[in-house]
């Protein structure tokens, strides 16, 4: 829910720190959003930590006036987690990047995923190694030419929104850095989602991979190229809404004209769906940044929380056995007595 | 060889040592641990040591599974499993073939003689059979018919035969119970809580264990069972207890002095899982666990829960160590408490799983990348795993620091009579967190510096999220001195490096000063022992004394940083020998560090020392 009389300003979210991305990288616009987003959500900068791991977009801790950990490479969800089952009063971000997320960390994600640790996770995807210059990562397209693939990539990419659907996880959204109040929206859904929520964001990367996503995010791009996935709405886009997507007769999410197939044809999005087959066929629409792309919350289902669960256990052992006794646990197995 | 003018009177003894040894599947861990529990509500001393193989179940009656269990009890204090069994049950022909060199001479082997037929006999590699060949003439062999007599027994209970058969070590269980005059009630009590949702189970259970018992007194085998007194303890309640559940209670003790919830990050690996497997039991006291997806993630999230305010653990054996290094060394940064339990077992790699040994000393000292001194403590005897589990709080705690605690897979498994502590005389280990601002801005505004030190401990304050007014980062990127910002000035790297190593070597003036046992005066020898190899060393020592040699000896609790008064002890001592299951790791650092001539007593065979071959290694040693 969003809050209607803030009681801070973005200022108070932003720390001291100079900020020291490339001038014009993408993950400018998302730090403003997030920090103007802050405020609106009612929570408190002492309450609130950011956790990353390595690379560029890790470097976001640092630039919030909150609790911040910085920590290692892929590592922040692992550790994110352990400080959300810990301290289920706190709000906890993990941001990083693909590389971080996907590649070295891909195993504490999915993990993380699964276990719906309530955490909002932020990846800003931009195809690339940025703050090792310039090799391929693991959403990079098959081909990519880098330093370290000098006749390209020979890697199948990582599609984020497939990986985290087939990791379980409750809440899946995108977005993309050249939108901030579609940003706002999905970091406010995923931030008020309970449990582990899991936003893409294109990202781009001017100074080793310039316009990944041009194609799909440039402004006169986006009816043609971004789908808009609205809960309960038909799947449908173009400037005149006159494109749509349907799930044909074999079971496939294609996309078609809305005059071919009718108005009544097209699929309506429903992201609280149990199963997340359609959302995953959904995410397998486009095969990357050149074909019309879905934007927007994936899936977002109810789904006990970790942390909730484990104090629900903490909880009831307490109820059934009283609170530890140190002294009944040294005498809780056969002793005797010497006198 | 019975004589029947005789009465069954027992005949006593001073004490014992029994070794247990069968194939996997015929739960010897289990018969030697209710015989050691028996013993140990019975008031003897004793020790304990398990083997078993790595495999859960090795192929059937092959030398590769044969698991044992050797118990040593006595009337006197006794710090050692014992160095040879007097006793051994052997349950079939592996188990003879691999255990029987173990046994003295002229002592006394129990088979199961139903086991020696020709295919176990081939399996073992026999060509032809032991008992009926002549080549355990040096021993007082009983020879029984464990399996018959089992089947016979249950058999009126309605058991399925194959059923039958897998309570022969019960049987095995009651015949040396009445052997050594054990009491029965605590075995039966806890085959009925144990077994108590499977009641056909227990009755046959009961009724092995009942025959076994009977077939001592009746089968005129034995010429008359022995007994063994409860040996002197000092006044209080006593348990038994294994190292690992000793630790685990440590931790949780060490929760309670420290008034905060613990959060323990794990993932499975042998011989360190029993500890997860415990806490995970305690969540009345608050007490989280995470079985995570890897060694890095178990780290990863209890550095977490660190930063929120928890006592993190992990543990973990010497292979998860080296997944974890990296979290350490981010830990050394944050300077955040973190206890790192390291449970060391035989490698490199998987190595020896399931056997113990002390190879993790110098990963535990160097094994990470950057300056990153890390304070470590080592138990030295089941029991005082709990003491040290606490210790190892105590100094994260205070220090802000990730503390290494190096247990191994003898101390883990091996058990020991443990005088309970009283809650009362546990030390309080308790810590503040930070609640203020500590420093005033350029513009004279009050503000938080989450690296401003304590001048005593130089320990950074530890404000946890939560707290209004202290929001900060931290991460690995080298910290300013003081605010803790980001920064890459090539002196300020070097003053934090040499600030993150005095604090770890300031802890010297913390902990108590090595005391040395023995000969303190004139002794010609001082053996410097860490961890395990405590009972073997005290054991070796003691019968050298006994033999009119000046031998004296020293133990370490703390091995980074060294008691502040090592350095003058090993001084004073001709002769320093440091006896250890690795390839001399303390001796290398005790020579690096002291310039002392201090020689290196190896064994890693996967089992301790003991205390004979110490003894063998210091006569040496001083030429005797
Ligand atoms: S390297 Fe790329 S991602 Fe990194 S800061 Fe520069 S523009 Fe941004």
């Amino acid at each position: 829910m969003t809050i209607d009389t803030p009681t801070t300003t973005p200022q108070d979210w932003a720390s001291d720190q100079e900020v020291r991305w490339c001038p014009g990288c993408g993950d400018y616009s998302i730090l403003k959003a997030v920090q103007t987003l802050m405020p609106q959500l009612g929570g408190t900068p002492e309450n609130t930590v950011f956790v990353s791991g390595i690379g560029c977009a890790a470097r976001f801790p640092y630039y919030m006036n909150t609790y911040g950990m910085h920590s290692i490479h892929g590592r922040a969800p692992a550790i994110a987690t352990g400080l959300a089952m810990a301290r289920d009063d706190l709000d906890v971000w993990v941001v990083g990047g693909d590389g971080d997320m996907l590649s070295i960390g891909g195993n504490h994600l999915i993990h993380a995923l699964r276990r719906n640790v309530n955490l909002t996770i932020l990846m800003f995807n931009n195809q690339i190694y940025g703050l090792t210059k310039g090799q391929y990562s693991p959403t990079s397209e098959v081909g990519k030419v880098t330093k370290s693939t000098p006749f390209g990539s020979l890697d199948q990419p990582f599609n984020p929104m497939s990986v985290a659907l087939g990791a379980e996880a409750s809440f899946v959204a995108r977005t993309h850095d050249l939108d901030r109040k579609h940003m706002m929206e999905m970091f406010r859904r995923a931030r008020e989602h309970r449990g582990a929520a899991f936003v893409e964001v294109f990202q781009n990367c001017n100074v080793f991979n310039d316009g990944a996503f041009a194609a799909i995010t440039a402004k006169g791009a986006r009816d043609d190229m971004l789908i808009p996935l609205v809960h309960g709405q038909p799947i449908r886009f173009g400037a005149e809404q006159e494109k749509g997507v349907i799930v044909d007769d074999q079971g496939r999410a294609r996309i078609v004209s809305v005059a071919d197939v009718g108005e009544d044809a097209i699929l309506v999005h429903d992201e609280a769906r149990a199963e997340p087959g359609l959302a995953f066929m959904l995410s397998r629409l486009s095969a990357g940044p050149y074909e019309p792309t879905p934007i927007g919350v994936f899936r977002a289902v109810a789904r006990p929380d970790y942390g909730s669960e484990t104090n629900r256990q903490l909880a009831a052992a307490q109820d059934k056995a009283g609170p530890g006794d140190l002294t009944a646990l040294l005498h809780s197995r056969p002793t005797w007595d010497v006198d | 060889m019975a004589d029947l003018d005789q009465t069954n009177e027992p005949v006593e003894l001073d004490r014992v040592i029994i070794r247990f040894a069968g194939d996997s599947g015929d739960g010897m861990q289990l018969t030697g641990d209710r015989f050691t529990s028996a013993s140990a509500v019975f008031g003897n001393d004793l020790s304990t040591l398990p083997e078993f193989p790595a495999e859960i179940r090795a192929p059937a009656g092959t030398l590769a599974g044969v698991s044992a269990f050797q118990v040593h009890i006595s009337d006197h204090e006794i710090t050692t499993p014992g160095d040879a069994p007097s006793v051994l049950v052997a349950m079939n022909p592996a188990a003879l073939r691999s255990e029987l060199h173990q046994l003295i001479v002229a002592g006394t082997l129990i088979v199961n003689t139903d086991a020696f037929e020709e295919r176990n006999l081939t399996k073992a590699g026999y060509r032809t059979n032991p008992l009926t060949d002549g080549s355990l003439e040096r021993f007082t062999v009983y020879e029984v018919p464990m399996t018959t007599l089992t089947k016979d027994a249950v058999a009126p209970l309605g058991v399925k035969p194959r059923d039958a058969e897998r309570s022969k070590n019960f049987f095995a269980l009651g015949l040396i119970s009445w052997m050594y005059t054990r009491p029965s009630a605590p075995t039966l009590d806890w085959i009925d809580e144990k077994f108590g949702s499977k009641p056909q189970m227990a009755a046959a259970n009961r009724a092995a264990f009942a025959a076994g018992h009977a077939f001592g007194e009746t089968a005129e085998l034995f010429e008359h069972p022995y007994s063994i007194r409860p040996a002197p303890h000092a006044p209080g309640t006593y348990t038994n207890i294994t190292g690992n559940t000793a630790l685990a209670w440590g931790l949780v003790a060490a929760g309670q002095m420290a008034k905060l919830p613990i959060f323990l990050g794990g993932y499975p690996i042998t011989p360190a899982s029993d500890i997860l497997h415990e806490l995970s039991k305690h969540k009345n006291f608050g007490i989280r666990t995470l079985q995570a997806e890897d060694e890095i993630a178990g780290i990863g999230a209890a550095l977490g829960a660190a930063f929120g305010g928890h006592l993190a653990v992990t543990t973990t054996s010497g292979p998860g160590i080296a997944l974890k290094s990296e979290t350490m060394g981010l830990a050394v940064s944050l300077e955040l408490p973190l206890v790192v339990i390291d449970i060391q077992r035989g490698g490199p790699s998987t190595g020896l799983p399931t056997k113990t040994e002390q190879s993790d000393l110098l990963q535990a000292m160097y094994g990470r990348h950057g300056e990153s001194p890390i304070p470590i403590v080592a138990a030295y005897s089941p029991a005082r795993c709990f003491d040290v589990a606490i210790e190892a709080a105590r100094i994260a705690l205070k220090y802000r620091t990730p503390v290494l605690l190096l247990s191994d897979g003898y101390l883990a498994n091996g058990s020991e009579p443990w005088l309970l502590p009283q809650v009362v005389d546990l030390p309080d280990i308790s810590v503040d967190f930070a609640t203020e601002t500590n420093h005033i801005d350029g513009d004279g505004n009050p503000e938080f510096w989450p690296y401003l030190r304590d001048p005593d401990t130089l320990a950074r304050p530890w404000a946890i999220p939560g707290t209004p007014g202290l929001e900060h980062r931290i991460g690995g990127i080298e910290k300013a001195d003081g605010s803790g910002n980001i920064s890459y000035d090539p002196a300020n790297h070097e003053r934090m490096v040499h600030l993150r190593a005095d604090k770890i070597a300031g802890i010297a003036n913390d902990i108590p000063p090595v005391t040395v046992v023995g000969d303190v005066d004139d002794a010609n020898l001082l053996v410097v022992g860490w961890g395990s190899t405590w009972g073997a060393i005290d054991g070796a020592v003691n019968r050298c004394r006994a033999r009119g040699h000046r031998v004296a000896h020293a133990h370490l609790v703390h091995l980074n940083p060294f008691p502040a008064n090592l350095g003058e002890v090993l001084q004073r001592y001709p002769h320093v020998v440091v006896p250890e299951m690795n390839l001399g790791q303390l001796s290398r650092l005790l020579r690096a560090e002291f310039l002392v001539d201090a020689k290196s007593v190896t064994k890693v065979r996967g089992v301790p020392f003991s205390a004979g071959e110490l003894e063998a290694a210091f006569l040496k040693e001083m030429g005797a």
